[in-house]
């Protein structure tokens, strides 16, 4: 065809014929699309060739090779689940590994009628309607045709019982399975976590990890914890075999297959002898305990009462101890020690007294005259100290050792909330540390432009005034406070808090440490430090607010004690403990750290509704300090309110 | 009566094309009644997605082309609009964020954008034809590369090279020099390790999957493994209609949609596969016969995207399943299930014949 005359055709002509040069330019331009026309005609040929290539290649030449394998497809692939890592304590103690047992399990796709099969298996083992509940969300569940557990955990005489009778079943099996076992319940239960079964939202992320291949047949995955934050390194390398079966599924030989490589194990910094002192110390008090390493960061204990046994989720809670564990009072689930946000009180002193000797806005000789209230001036607001008429002359180190409110009210004032926050944060609150467990609360450390974006209200003077002695709207976790006094312990170095010290690789035995290089330092004048520190060793002697968990100590530990209110107490009226309901009383606190020359622990400790930090947390620190300095294990007996000085 | 009422009706379908098309339709509900496993059921919906694609495929061909240019700019500005949007507010699904939800429906907006993006750039082109300049060239490359690099975020490489593909088949139509073209290939051979660098996992993963498919039995190589045995196996003459055992014993993964051609092959062998080649093939000569006899530039250059796209999902899909290419989700036109895809293959294919149709009208 003449491609002039579609030329000539085209609205462009009498334009065209008006100017000569276009023209020849439109000529030039049709003659250039006809000839990309044609280079396109013949890649679309040249293409289309390749592919008749590849598809004679494979269908000829490679026939046969692919006939046999077609005919013994019959060739599937099963993944062979490697074995989960173990977590271990710093002393080598198992917290959890896992063991084999047997499973009976029906593969669906050969039974006719499925609760039929039920039926006749639970007159051979025993069957439970919870048992059965499970089987049905399983099977919904499974994508492929593989086999789906009935009974878990079978008994040596079910399986002898079964076997006998296998005749009669043939579409079911028993199988040798891992699970995962956590040797010491509910010690240390919001550390380790637990496993649960793979969910949608789980697969989904595993495709955007790029694990799902590795994560065929895998049924289990850690849901909290280290089980939860080192999944990657827990679970290891699925291998597989390449099974050639005949047309009925059965295995006739294995072609070829890799094996799996078990997950790495985890070394924990923990101590779980010192987990259990500091568990037990607890008794049926709610709260949370942090121990850490002063000079690396490591966790030694980390405690969150009420725990549970996180066996109950293994292979798949029952509802009715879920929603035990769901609908308690005291939230079990919930670690306490990571996600509680609680005002810090009293223990936040020491930092604040730190921030103004840093600062230069007082002098460590600097005394007040304490009537037992503060007066905002301006606003007439009375804010009252603990404790009624006063503390008479009040000077720094006296302040931090009774605990004195009028004087950090005025001290707040003095260094100015834009400074409290920065100089503050440095010690890590108002934000997340950083520890190896998901699910960390950040805190709260205020500051007038957070207010303004919270609240869109200008910040008062009043509000300094609460922050000062760790009121208002201060809220710390307990490992943020825990971490504070690590710093404040070492002289000024921040680490970031880590519960796994080193992972061992299963297949090289080889270890590799976590990072335990410090993240900040806060460059503190040592005098400063020394005054602080000296005020917190005179603490917990005779006249400091926590001198009774003090007396008789071989050692000597530095500490502050704290409470958190629950319930707001009005202006007018006196706080009276014993009116207030068990649930309305206030939160005990106490940070330490021993010994106090050479720091080898420091804590932090909470005690929901505890009342008074020196008479229901300090103790506490007493036996993990005992236990840990002194390796002497405490008589068991839950602790009682001892009747340390009232304070705070 | 009823056969002037006809006459009417098909004044603008093009005979030939249609009935290519049937052949192929048929083709592929034979496939596909073979893969689903005799379903009736699957088989019905197909028709009524047919039926669907049919009406569309009319309205294509009974459209002028000018009205088509009319379209091009709101249709390519309103796809941008609603892939910011996507990327703003999108809805996430399987770890890439490609729907948008409208109360009621959502839609992907990349699917419209698979038109909206050829329909723009032959409409600017058309536009300066008279005095097309490198610049303007350099403008249809950033009309063309904020879609593609908006569905690449999503992320779906897949369409966006499909974009990709399509406007630079305008492009290169349009009159882009050959230097530049040189220097581009350069270029883009030059960007492979940084667009490496830049992919995800699972992505990656695909692409050392087809050099070895057997590294990663259990995940990606195992559509590749299982798709290659299917096809191999079907020998010259294939395992014949409803025979095919890598289809009936479930070895096959997406056999009624992505994967159908390897039914098909297995099915029906290196014969039923060159056959199927020689239809698409005739489709595609077709359409570059459309193209090379239309008039204007808007239609030259639509025309000749659209006929090379279509070229573009049959290679693209016949090379994923028979192991040439990376698994990407690109359906066989025509052959596989699914009805949105079946839509805009025969309303690219209505357009052709609008313009065949029309430029007849033109001439007389």
């Amino acid at each position: 065809m003449d491609p002039l005359a579609v030329f000539r055709s085209s609205r462009k002509r009498s334009e065209a014929a008006n100017r000569r040069p276009e023209m020849r330019d439109h000529e030039k331009d049709l003659r250039s699309f006809h000839l990309r026309l044609g280079v396109s005609a013949t890649t679309v040929l040249a293409v289309f060739l390749l592919l008749a290539l590849r598809f004679s290649y494979l269908q000829v030449i490679r026939h046969e090779y692919y006939h046999t394998l077609a005919e013994n497809n019959r060739v599937t692939i099963v993944p062979i689940v490697p074995n989960r890592g173990l977590i271990l304590d710093r002393n080598a103690t198992v917290l959890a590994h896992n063991y084999a047992a047997y499973t009976l399990e029906i593969f669906p796709n050969k039974v006719r009628d499925l609760d039929a099969t039920i039926d006749a298996l639970a007159r051979v083992v025993e069957i439970a309607p919870r048992d059965r509940k499970r089987f049905r969300k399983l099977l919904e569940e499974s994508k492929d045709l593989t086999s789906v557990p009935i009974r878990a955990r079978l008994s040596d005489e079910e399986v002898a019982r079964f076997a006998a009778n296998k005749f009669r079943f043939p579409a079911v099996e028993i199988r040798a399975r891992l699970f995962r076992h956590y040797p010491n319940g509910e010690l240390a239960s919001h550390v380790i976590g637990y496993i649960g079964r793979v969910t949608e939202a789980d697969l989904d992320r595993l495709e955007t990890q790029g694990q799902s291949a590795n994560y065929t047949g895998t049924d289990f995955i850690g849901k909290t914890g280290l089980e939860s934050h080192y999944e990657l390194e827990l679970h290891g390398r699925t291998g597989f075999d390449e099974v050639e079966t005949d047309a009925g599924g059965h295995a006739i030989r294995t072609l070829r297959s890799q094996l799996p490589a078990s997950g790495n194990n985890l070394r924990l910094s923990l101590d779980a002898r010192l987990q259990e002192v500091a568990e037990r110390a607890f008794g049926e008090h709610r709260g949370a305990l942090i121990a850490i390493d002063p000079a690396t960061g490591g966790v030694l204990a980390l405690v969150s009462k009420p725990g549970f046994d996180p066996n109950l989720f293994v292979d798949g809670i029952d509802p009715a101890n879920w929603e035990l564990l769901n609908t308690s009072l005291d939230r079990p689930l919930n670690n306490r020690a990571l996600q509680g946000m609680y005002p810090p009180g009293s223990t936040f002193k020491p930092f604040m007294a730190l921030a103004a000797l840093e600062l230069e806005k007082r002098s460590p000789q600097y005394a007040i005259s304490d009537p037992g209230f503060f007066v905002l001036a301006g606003s007439g607001h009375h804010y009252r100290d603990w404790k009624v008429g006063g503390h008479g002359s009040v000077d720094m180190h006296r302040a931090i050792v009774i605990s004195c409110d009028t004087y950090f009210y005025g001290l707040a004032l003095d260094v100015g909330i834009d400074n409290i926050h920065r100089f503050i944060s440095q010690f890590g609150f108002g934000k997340r540390t950083g520890v190896d467990i998901d699910g960390e609360a950040g805190g709260l450390l205020p500051s007038p432009e957070w207010k303004r974006r919270r609240y869109k209200q200008k910040w008062f003077a009043g509000d300094t005034v609460s922050v000062g002695i760790g009121q208002g709207y201060n809220l710390s976790t307990p490992l943020q406070l825990a971490q504070a006094t690590a710093v404040l312990a070492n002289g000024g170095t921040a680490f970031r808090p880590h519960i796994v010290r080193e992972i061992q690789n299963s297949q090289t035995s080889a270890t590799r440490a976590v990072e335990q290089q410090p993240i900040n330092n806060l460059n503190l004048k040592a005098e400063n430090v020394q005054l602080v520190r000296q005020a917190m060793v005179d603490v917990t002697r005779p006249g400091g607010t926590a001198g009774a968990a003090g007396a008789g100590a071989p050692y000597a530990f530095a500490g502050k004690t704290g409470t958190a209110q629950v319930v707001a107490i009005k202006q007018t009226e006196k706080y009276d403990e014993r009116k207030v309901a068990e649930r309305h009383r206030d939160h005990a606190l106490f940070i330490s750290y021993a010994p106090a020359d050479k720091p080898t622990i420091a804590l932090a400790i909470l005690v929901e509704n505890g009342g008074h930090g020196g008479a229901t947390a300090a103790p506490i620190a007493r036996k993990v300090f005992d236990f840990y300095l002194l390796g002497k294990v405490p008589e068991v007996k839950p602790a009682d309110d001892g009747d340390g000085e009232e304070s705070d | 009566m009823i056969s002037r009422t006809l006459t009417y009706l098909g004044r603008h379908l093009d005979g030939f094309l249609l009935a290519l098309i049937a052949v192929l339709l048929a083709a592929g509900l034979l496939v596909l009644y073979s893969a689903t496993g005799e379903s009736l059921p699957r088989l019905f919906s197909q028709l009524a997605n047919i039926t669907v694609a049919m009406v569309v495929l009319w309205c294509a061909a009974n459209t002028p082309p000018h009205y088509l240019m009319r379209l091009a700019l709101p249709t390519y500005v309103l796809g941008l609009l609603l892939l910011v949007c996507v990327a703003l507010f999108g809805e996430v699904s399987n770890g890439a964020r490609r729907w948008l939800h409208l109360g009621v429906t959502r839609i992907q907006p990349s699917e419209l954008m698979k038109v909206g993006v050829p329909l723009a750039l032959a409409w600017y082109f058309d536009r300066y034809e008279t005095a097309l300049r490198f610049s303007h060239f350099a403008v249809a490359g950033l009309l063309l590369g904020a879609p593609v690099l908006l569905v690449a975020k999503q992320p779906d490489l897949g369409t966006a090279l499909l974009i990709a593909a399509a406007g630079f088949y305008v492009i290169f139509l349009a009159g882009l020099s050959w230097r530049v073209l040189v220097v581009l290939a350069g270029a883009g051979l030059a960007a492979m390790p940084l667009l490496w660098g830049v992919m995800h996992d699972y992505q990656r993963r695909r692409i050392l999957t087809l050099l070895d498919p057997s590294q990663d039995p259990l995940g990606a190589g195992y559509h590749t493994i299982q798709a290659t045995i299917a096809v191999g196996s079907g020998g010259a003459f294939g395992k014949g209609w409803l025979h095919g055992t890598q289809a009936h014993l479930d070895f096959l993964p997406e056999r009624s949609t992505d994967f159908i051609f390897a039914v098909f092959s297995e099915e029906f062998g290196l014969l039923g596969n060159l056959i199927l080649l020689v239809l698409f093939l005739m489709v595609i000569g077709r359409g570059l016969f459309i193209t090379f006899n239309a008039p204007t530039l808007f239609t030259r250059l639509l025309a000749g995207t659209l006929s090379l796209t279509f070229f573009t999902y049959v290679f693209v899909n016949m090379g994923m399943v028979s192991g040439i290419l990376p698994v990407v989700g690109v359906p066989l036109p025509m052959i596989s299930y699914g009805g949105t895809a079946l839509v805009s293959v025969l309303f690219g294919l209505g357009i052709l014949m609008s313009i065949h149709s029309h430029k007849r009208l033109v001439k007389s």
